[in-house]
């Protein structure tokens, strides 16, 4: 049974996501195997200058407006349901994202349609598709059926190839009209994090804190640290939570996305939300105290210390080495 | 203002997981349960909303093993009524859960009162099927926000002016009508603590209430084909040794490396 898929183009403060290009990527390939086409939907305002890089769709559906610089959830969901009951498509990617949060349990719930969370790979297999998803922070996979392509599916950043999704060809466009929407939650403004503070996607060097640190006083030790290295400290969620340190040294899923040239990863466990952020990182040591952490998945580098016990001989072993160099 | 938080159990990841014997689903014997980490920021938030400008929040759960705790330790928090539904959580996916909590909100009532604030964290570690927070709101036609950061509530309106996280610490702020559904991913301070005597102080004489709700129709929306561990692509090198021999190799590396 031909596949019909329904890409939502994910985009936030006039940047384009790379997941659009990863569901693109997929969408492309399981139409293919079933004969099926691939449609982008774009919403926004300013946007169609990116419709020619969505080559990989078939049709770029295109919905744009002034005053519509944040993306409404309400209206991406109107226009999802209006095109899966018009059958224009069988199979709805949405991005794992913040921005496209709950996007996809509420159009299930309008639609009858099945989702599946937490995508991080798919298939065709027996005139289906078949998702294989992440549960309880990555621990167990599980392989779900979608009958004859049906369904929605929440695509995990980072699941698939974002290469695949790019192409030269320029697909069709076709505008749509703007549905009457009613929406209830009113968006009225962004709100920066506090400014003043340093960028850490700029910083060459990250030492990165999690719970491990324990306590706020240990910070400084991370700071100086960093100064040896010539980089910045950052942090994982539970320290930001804290109040130990802003948001803007948060890397992970609400927060910054960084790509050091290195990424020290001190007492942080990894959980997927903050690996989104690092994962990329060239050069990633992990110190843990759990040797089942899952940063150890991900980092090239890793010792089971406590880092309390290892930053005052780091710092020391780094300017030795910068002064013997 | 009465603030409804809804509960899940879910698996500690921190202990090991396995695949029980139907290949399909988690070996329940080796698995232990706890409060999901976002549903124990929805409790805060309901706290400190109900500090700041009143009323009564009650906490809710379906059955599973150790939910009490989870349900005491809610009252010595702060928490006004606990509820405990008479259906298992176990084998239900997430949009059998939220038609069971549903069936709870609305028993006995047409429609809910408008100072009322619905609240559960915004994603768990099982929501396979996708979060709770949105279905519940669907159900009840009630509006919905996602990843909220904060809450407050605007005085003598029923009406909440709410966070939602985005990326790169940019927020933003919406006005929501009530009733409303929140899903909540930080509260806007970290889980209070209560000592484990407060809690047992509860347990011994603390309340809660069973509340019975029609079963829903379908335990699961999705065909599971089988559950299985991960395949790690790849694996850090580890090094071994005192802090300080790993404090030198780590120096040579970073100068190999061009980083010092």
């Amino acid at each position: 049974m031909s596949a019909d898929i329904l890409v939502l183009v994910e985009h936030f403060n006039g940047v384009l996501h790379e997941i659009t290009f990863e569901m693109l990527g997929a969408a492309r390939r399981l139409a293919d195997a079933t004969g099926g086409k691939v449609r982008a939907l774009l919403i926004g305002q300013s946007v169609s200058g990116w419709a020619p890089q969505l080559g990989a769709a078939d049709t770029v559906l295109l919905l744009e407006e002034d005053g519509l610089e944040l993306p409404s959830a309400e209206l991406a969901l109107t226009l999802l349901q209006r095109l899966i009951e018009q059958k224009t498509a069988t199979l709805v990617f949405l991005g794992g994202t913040n921005v496209a949060f709950g996007i996809g349990a509420r159009l299930a719930a309008r639609t009858g349609l099945p989702l599946v969370n937490f995508c991080r790979g798919a298939r065709v297999e027996n005139g289906g598709a078949v998702c294989t998803s992440a549960l309880y922070g990555g621990k167990m996979l599980i392989d779900v059926r979608l009958p004859g392509s049906r369904g929605i599916v929440s695509v995990s950043p980072g699941s698939f190839p974002a290469e695949a999704g790019k192409s030269g060809r320029v697909p069709v466009v076709e505008k749509l009209p703007k549905p009457a929407v009613e929406c209830r939650a009113v968006f009225r403004r962004l709100v920066e994090p506090a400014a003043g503070d340093i960028d850490i996607a700029k910083s060459d060097v990250l030492v990165s804190v999690g719970r491990g640190i324990q306590d706020k006083d240990n910070l400084p030790l991370a700071q100086e640290l960093a100064e040896a290295l010539g980089g910045a400290v950052s942090a994982s969620r539970p320290v930001v939570d804290q109040g130990w340190l802003p948001l803007t040294r948060q890397v992970g899923k609400s927060g910054m996305t960084v790509k050091p040239k290195l990424y020290l990863a001190l007492g942080i466990s990894g959980a997927p939300e903050h690996q989104e952020g690092m994962r990329d990182s060239p050069l990633i040591i992990a110190i843990n105290t759990d040797p089942k952490a899952p940063i150890f998945d991900i980092a090239h580098y890793g010792a089971t210390v406590d880092l309390l016990d290892l930053i005052e001989p780091l710092k020391a072993a780094v300017e030795k080495k910068k002064v013997a160099q | 203002m009465n603030y409804f938080v809804l509960l899940k159990m879910v698996p500690d990841t921190v202990e090991e997981l396995e695949v029980g014997p139907d290949g399909k689903s988690l070996d329940n014997d080796r698995v232990r349960l706890k409060l999901s980490d976002t549903d124990e920021h929805a409790l805060e938030q309901a706290l400190l909303l109900k500090e700041k400008c009143g009323g009564r929040v009650t906490v809710v759960t379906l059955e599973a093993p150790e939910v009490d705790e989870a349900l005491f330790t809610a009252l010595a928090k702060g928490a006004d009524r606990a509820v405990r539904l008479s259906i298992e959580q176990a084998k239900l996916g997430t949009v059998a859960t939220a038609q069971v909590f549903v069936s709870f909100l609305t028993a006995g009532t047409a429609t809910l009162a408008p100072a009322t604030l619905i609240l559960s964290g915004s994603q768990a570690n099982d929501d396979l099927e996708g979060e709770l927070a949105p279905y519940v709101a669907e159900a009840l036609r009630l509006p919905y926000l996602g990843v909220v950061g904060g809450v407050s509530l605007k005085d003598g309106r029923n009406e909440a002016l709410v966070l939602k996280e985005f990326s790169g610490g940019v927020r933003g702020e919406y006005e929501l009508p009530l009733p409303a559904v929140l899903g909540v991913q930080a509260a806007e301070k970290p889980p209070r603590y209560v000592p484990v005597a407060k809690v047992r102080g509860f347990t011994k004489s603390g309340k809660i209430e069973t509340a019975s709700v029609r079963a829903p129709a379908r335990p699961a929306v999705l065909e599971v084909n089988r559950m299985h561990k991960p395949e790690v692509a790849g694996r850090a090198q580890m090094l071994e040794g005192s802090a300080e021999e790993i404090a030198g190799r780590l120096a040579d590396l970073l100068a190999e490396r061009g980083i010092i």
